[in-house]
């Protein structure tokens, strides 16, 4: 088998190396993004990245010494779920909140699963769900993008004393005297005021939300190149996409005064983010090709009947993880047919 | 196997026996549920009675003395009697046997299910000036703020409940509006970030009091009297 | 007990310790899982739910252990049913009487106590068979068994979930309580910490135990 053709299989091959340069290549996709969210939110925003990532290397380090499977952090992949899961939260989010967050999500959404390519759920989605549901006011609590002086200063918030309730931004925020802002994101403002931000914001990213949320177009750029390097299953992505479509656009058609347009819900929020770097996480999504556009619209789908439907204003994470949790189940639906289409995907189930 | 297991050697048990069992059993179960039931039930109609009136002294602090009441199918109150039932309403007098304010309930589905609210109205103000949650599956950390935000209990020291010209409804629904945008004295500011447990509370306010305060003002001179 | 079915134990403090450690109905047997998470969000709550299973799991274990020859096997679940039945009633009475409060807190599980396996489990293999004094040691610990296990989630999710324990605050007002530790996840969280645990220690003894016997512990 040539090196690096079959991108889907590769968590459960032998070979270490590809994997590693997988990964590593993910890391690379990353950075841009993680690069844009620095210099839209500032110190605060660095220095959760560096608390997630480096945490989850810590966790992993030490759970695979305990597990004895000597030392799994060299191939990388832990390192996008740290990237991934500072991206996931607000940029002023306590650090140790986030350092919760990323040992909860290696440690139990991974390392106790067994580890790379034994774990059910994308670990940087598991660490945010719980840390949504432990701390639900400071993972709700935005503030304002291009803040003057974000490069010298701190989110009050950020450096909070751990265990201790997040140190309050309103004043700081007043501060800033930045006249348009109202504590929201995008979403929020759709959902409970049923105003639209302009598209060309929320598409280059000039909004508020969470770390790495923001930009689609960068993001897309990102996931597009990961793609022509043959990183990532593309049907996975996209069909994250149309699904948000197919549930976004009747009810547009509708009434458009109540329900966002199609444009809107796929570039606000995390859905594009979650589309080309989470949802195609290898080890958690199905194995088949029909599998992986039934995965994809599920997750779409899902993520837009939560947001405009359900309590919270964005549900790409919990979309993703239900799409996770329902993978092997589409996996062997899926199987039969796909049985001597080729011999590949036959193998790949064995694997598996 | 099976013999051996039994205590009575006899092949086959005899009918009367598994009978005598179970209606032993039953008949003992029911003695014992009985008895324990007898000895509860004062102290347990007590302790509703404490609760009830905890309740309605926290939303009325300067009571002493609670009377219930009763919303008729008529539009006005009566007093607790056999025979009566409906809604109760909770009239608070202090010392000197002044009205000092009404108690009621009032129900909304918030995020987490029904949150039950008892409210207080003031005669003199005509308006509700106390609110306390007496149970709700809300969010810890959202839902309580409910009942401990210092800044939404503003809401309640004096929300506007007048009548109508014709008595029979509130001259202004009372509506949860967007944190920050409170500008009438009959709208109560919601809490950013717990939109729609505040909004359940607008909807258990307008519901309780467009029934209550109607039969509360028609009958307000006879409630008075009522200490 | 259940592998000897036929044969008297003879009192031991042994009787009694099975249930708090070798037997744990929580932490060894995994039985009577729906109270133990869903109504362990605090230690009062949890110690009140353990004390009511206590109440009701010896006091229905004495009567069917003297009853124990008179009961004909045909219909002995049932007749266990309607005893353990009525004693739940009582219970449930009680508990009204002394708070609503506690009452409203404990919701359904006080009628479910009815249900809950481990009682059952005691009276149809151990109450049955063994005589009063050793079944009301030995379900005495399987009770304090269980509400051990009920107050190790429930202080362990009070403590995190809201910075209390008993409802006195431990820290400082700034102290973050981790909601989701009072939500019923909360419960899946910390009973899967506990039984790690649990098993942790449970092969540790094994490899000792097998090291001392002489045979070469499990090669890694």
């Amino acid at each position: 088998m040539a090196k690096g053709i079959e991108i889907r299989t590769s968590p459960h091959l032998k070979r270490v190396m590809s994997v590693e340069r997988i990964m590593r290549t993910v890391v690379l996709a990353l950075l841009p993004i993680c690069a844009f969210a620095v210099y839209q939110f500032g110190l605060s925003a660095l220095l959760l990245l560096l608390t997630t990532t480096g945490v989850s290397i810590l966790t992993e380090w030490f759970f695979s010494r305990r597990s004895g499977q000597g030392n799994t952090v060299s191939n990388w992949s832990v390192v996008i779920t740290g990237l991934l899961l500072g991206l996931t939260l607000p940029p002023g989010f306590p650090l140790w909140m986030a350092a919760v967050a990323a040992f909860v999500g290696v440690g139990l959404g991974k390392s106790l699963f067994g580890g790379l390519g034994y774990n059910v759920m994308n670990p940087a989605l598991v660490g945010r769900a719980f840390v949504q549901a432990a701390f639900p006011v400071a993972i709700t609590t935005w503030t304002p993008a291009f803040a003057p002086g974000r490069f010298g200063e701190l989110i009050p918030s950020t450096l909070t004393l751990p265990f201790m309730q997040p140190i309050p931004v309103d004043a700081w925020v007043a501060g800033l005297n930045m006249d348009a802002w109202t504590g929201a994101t995008p979403l929020a403002i759709q959902k409970f005021q049923h105003i639209e931000t302009p598209i060309a914001d929320v598409f280059s990213g000039m909004v508020a939300g969470s770390a790495g949320e923001t930009s689609a177009i960068l993001i897309l750029i990102c996931g597009l190149w990961l793609a022509w390097q043959k990183m990532l299953d593309i049907r996975i992505p996209l069909s994250v996409l149309a699904g948000a479509v197919m549930v976004a656009l009747p009810l547009w058609l509708m009434d458009s005064a109540t329900y966002p347009s199609p444009w809107f819900v796929l570039c606000s929020g995390g859905l594009m983010l979650a589309a080309w770097f989470m949802a195609s996480d290898m080890v958690a999504s199905p194995v088949t090709a029909r599998g992986a556009i039934l995965y994809g619209l599920f997750i779409g789908a899902l993520t837009v009947v939560i947001r405009l439907f359900g309590g919270l204003s964005e549900g790409v994470m919990y979309a993703v993880l239900l799409g996770n949790a329902v993978g092997p189940l589409i996996s062997s639906w899926t199987q039969p047919r796909v049985y001597g289409v080729t011999r590949k995907s036959a193998d790949k189930r064995d694997a598996a | 196997m099976e013999a051996q297991n039994q205590s009575r050697p006899a092949a086959a048990t005899p009918t009367w026996a598994m009978l005598r069992t179970l209606g032993g059993i039953a008949l003992l179960s029911g003695l014992l549920v009985a008895l324990v039931y007898q000895v509860t039930l004062p102290i347990i109609a007590e302790n509703q009675r404490v609760l009830t009136e905890k309740a309605v002294f926290r939303v009325l602090p300067q009571a002493s003395l609670k009377r219930d009441f009763v919303l008729t199918k008529q539009g006005g109150l009566a007093p607790v009697g056999e025979g009566v039932d409906g809604e109760h309403v909770y009239g608070g007098y202090d010392a000197a046997g002044n009205l000092v304010g009404v108690a009621f309930t009032g129900v909304a589905v918030g995020y987490a299910g029904p949150i039950r609210v008892m409210f207080a109205y003031d005669p003199e103000c005509r308006c509700l000036n106390g609110s306390k949650v007496l149970s709700s599956n809300e969010t810890p950390g959202f839902g309580d703020k409910l009942d401990f935000d210092p800044e939404f209990l503003k809401n309640f020291e004096a929300l506007d409940a007048r009548l109508d010209a014709e008595g029979r409804a509130l001259a202004n629904p009372i509506v949860t509006v967007k944190h920050g945008t409170k500008n009438q004295p009959w709208e109560i500011d919601g809490i950013s970030g717990a939109t729609i447990s505040s909004k359940a509370m607008g909807r258990a306010a307008n519901a309780a009091a467009q029934r209550a305060v109607p039969a509360i003002e028609r009958d307000l001179a006879w409630l008075k009297q009522q200490h | 007990m259940a592998e000897l079915p036929n044969t008297q134990e003879t009192l031991t403090p042994d009787t009694f310790l099975r249930g708090l450690w070798e037997e744990n109905p929580v932490f060894v047997m995994l039985l009577g899982m729906c109270p133990v998470l869903a109504v362990t969000s605090t230690t009062m709550n949890a110690l009140a739910m353990g004390l009511a299973t206590t109440f009701v799991l010896v006091c229905s274990s004495l009567l069917v252990s003297l009853l124990r020859n008179w009961i004909p096997k045909q219909v002995r679940i049932a007749s266990y049913i309607v005893i353990i039945a009525t004693f739940v009633t009582i219970v449930d009475y009680s508990i009204q009487a002394i708070s609503l409060e506690l009452y409203a807190a404990l919701g359904a599980f006080i009628q479910l106590i009815v249900a809950n396996c481990v009682i059952l489990g005691r009276a149809e293999a151990y109450a049955s068979k063994q005589r009063l004094t050793t079944t009301f040691v030995n379900s005495l610990g399987m009770g304090a068994g269980f509400t051990l296990a009920l107050l190790a989630l429930g202080t362990v999710r009070e403590i995190l979930g809201n910075g209390t324990i008993l409802g006195i605050h431990l820290f400082s007002p700034d102290f973050q309580p981790w909601v989701v530790m009072i939500l019923p996840p909360g419960g899946f969280f910390v009973l899967g910490a506990w039984l790690l645990l649990f098993n942790w220690l449970r092969l540790r003894k094994e490899r000792k135990q097998a090291e001392q016997i002489g045979v070469t512990a499990h090669a890694r």
